[in-house]
């Protein structure tokens, strides 16, 4: 595993940089939009909740993209013993990103909306983003050679880049009438790309992150085990298959509903195995926890079996008709793009750049403990909705809102703590190299 | 040995991914050739004012079958409860959280209409579901 990306300025370490660069900006308009929770119309005159919302997903949505980019080129060079396939197509998607990406923080700032959920930009800059996807699917391809004999890591990255492209495709579909005349055929076919999205860079992040436990354990053996390929496809059957638990309320196919209730309890098995590994964790993670990476694998494993037993618990109907369209969702989409995906491409980051200083055990900790109490709040103001949402005489909306407020408060106080120990973890990953692992 | 034993053939894997992504197409395509509803009317005016709903990002703040933002009420059925002409008046002067957006007159009746037609497809309301006895939520 010779590293080929510990160059000071490499891409694939830009990528990265870029992708935390953007996490720092999607957290301070979190912090806002938080804020116009408590302080209803806060600077609504100069930026009001439609645009916030935007720049807060955008910029975090595509700080997982470039870092999942990052990680998977960094690591296919150390996989494959090879330099990459070409220097150039990667500069080229690099720039084709950065500036599409500016440009559609600046299109929110003037009101300018595609106006779907997640990618709420214009639909034309769809089209750069899709030709800098396909300049990645090359680079990764001509890099790797060979498919014989790859371990588990590269079918996940090879999964997560088509099936990335596939759905980033299909949630382009509402642009033909065929597709979007009809609310709930536009919603069916939004939630199904929309679902298998999020599928496909998971599998690209848990990909690299599987790549790291090799390395760290020096166990090359993680990535070939029978264990290892059926846990693959459980979640390859869940990525194609479980997009449906989204829209159980929709009145669509009963089929889709009743293949996607089947399938989301696959992820039982994912959990149970959690739980029999747990042990294992316990005695790995003491061997290797004064590794800034190992500690946040350890903390993702933590938050991957919070966020899983919640999915699984909302995939099941009963329960889902209580919390769908209420904060639970929201505390699910926090625990598994902060807690699962932000800490795995930050201990891939401090893989890359080795850094470490005192405050970085203080702030992990903080980061951790401020997540569950941000996610416990958004727990509870969900319930509290759902409560609401089941009255056989409702109050009006925004007298159920004022009432949960003290939920929003926690949350936002969680929030900035969380905000406050993330900027130490980022900053030195920014600056130069001082001390080594 | 043990190692050898409990390693997977490149056949094997092939074959089980094969099998999946074969399926996922076939689910793919015969959802797009049979989308869940055929029989509506979706007015010309309503097809604009789902432009209006994108154009204005209205989905950040609003849900439509609980799919959405948090910060306001879920509009799926709000026709029913509400009149064009109270609808028209939060649309232009807005609320304590909700900016006044300076839509024009046929912007707002577009959007209006878009509404009404959101509301033609089904119920949002978690209290209208059935639970059924294979646990699946039916309106």
């Amino acid at each position: 595993m010779e590293p080929f990306i510990n160059k000071k300025y490499s891409y694939p370490g830009l990528f990265l940089r870029t992708g935390l660069l953007l996490l720092s900006i999607g957290l301070i308009f979190g912090l806002t939009g938080a804020l116009q929770y408590i302080l209803l119309g806060f600077i609504k005159q100069y930026i009001s909740f439609e645009k916030i919302r935007p720049l807060h997903v955008s910029s975090v949505v595509f700080w997982i993209i470039l870092g999942a980019i990052g990680s998977v080129l960094s690591y296919v060079q150390q996989h494959s013993g090879k330099k990459l396939h070409s220097e150039i197509l990667l500069k080229i998607q690099f720039y084709i990103f950065c500036v599409s990406i500016i440009s559609i923080l600046i299109s929110y700032f003037f009101g300018v909306f595609g106006g779907r959920e997640y990618w709420e930009f214009n639909p034309l800059f769809a089209l750069p983003i899709g030709i800098g996807w396909i300049l990645f699917i090359i680079n990764f391809v001509k890099t790797l050679g060979s498919f014989k004999n790859q371990p588990v890591y590269v079918w996940m990255w090879l999964t997560g880049i088509v099936f990335f492209l596939f759905t980033f495709l299909e949630s382009y579909l509402w642009l033909f009438p065929y597709f979007s005349d009809n609310v709930v055929n536009d919603m069916t076919i939004q939630w199904k790309s929309y679902g298998s999205m999020v599928g496909s860079w998971n599998q690209l992040i848990y990909g690299s992150s599987i790549f790291l436990m090799a390395k760290i354990s020096g166990d090359k053996s993680i990535g070939y085990s029978k264990i290892s390929f059926a846990l693959y496809f459980t979640g390859l059957t869940n990525l194609t298959f479980n997009w449906g638990h989204h829209i159980y309320t929709l009145p669509t196919h009963d089929y889709i509903k009743h293949i996607s209730y089947i399938i989301s309890m696959t992820e039982l098995i994912l959990i149970g195995r959690i739980i029999y590994k747990w042990r294992l964790t316990v005695s790995e993670a003491r061997k290797h926890f004064h590794i800034v990476s190992f500690r946040f694998l350890s903390a993702a494993d933590f938050w991957v079996f919070l966020t899983l037993l919640l999915a699984i618990l909302m995939s099941i109907p009963g329960i889902n008709v209580y919390t769908h369209g209420t904060h639970v969702t929201v505390a699910h989409t926090m625990g598994a793009t902060i807690g699962i995906n932000s800490f795995l491409l930050l201990a891939v980051a401090f893989d890359i750049f080795p850094r470490n200083n005192k405050y970085l055990s203080l702030a992990f900790w903080i980061a951790n403990i401020s997540l569950l109490i941000f996610w416990i709040s958004l727990i509870i103001a969900g319930i509290e909705k759902a409560k609401w949402q089941m009255r056989a005489i409702q109050s009006p909306f925004s007298t159920m809102m004022m009432d949960i407020k003290p939920y929003f408060i926690s949350f936002f106080i969680s929030g900035l703590a969380l905000i406050i120990a993330l900027t130490f973890i980022i900053l030195p990953l920014f600056k130069k190299e001082n001390t080594r692992k | 040995m043990f190692k050898i034993v409990n390693v997977i053939t490149d056949n094997q894997k092939f074959t089980v991914a094969s099998i999946i992504i074969t399926l996922f197409l076939c689910y793919t395509f015969s959802l797009f050739s049979n989308l869940p509803q055929k029989n509506y009317d979706t007015s010309a005016m309503a097809r604009k004012g789902k432009m209006v709903w994108q154009k204005y990002n209205c989905n950040a703040c609003h849900q439509i079958y609980g799919l959405g933002g948090y910060l306001g009420p879920d509009l799926t059925n709000v026709t029913s409860i509400r009149n064009t002409k109270q609808l028209t008046a939060f649309i232009k002067s807005g609320t304590k959280s909700m900016p006044v957006l300076n839509l024009t007159d046929t912007e707002i009746e577009c959007l209006i209409e878009f509404l009404k037609n959101v509301n033609s497809t089904g119920k949002s309301d978690p209290r209208t579901f059935q639970i059924q006895k294979n646990g699946t939520i039916h309106q």
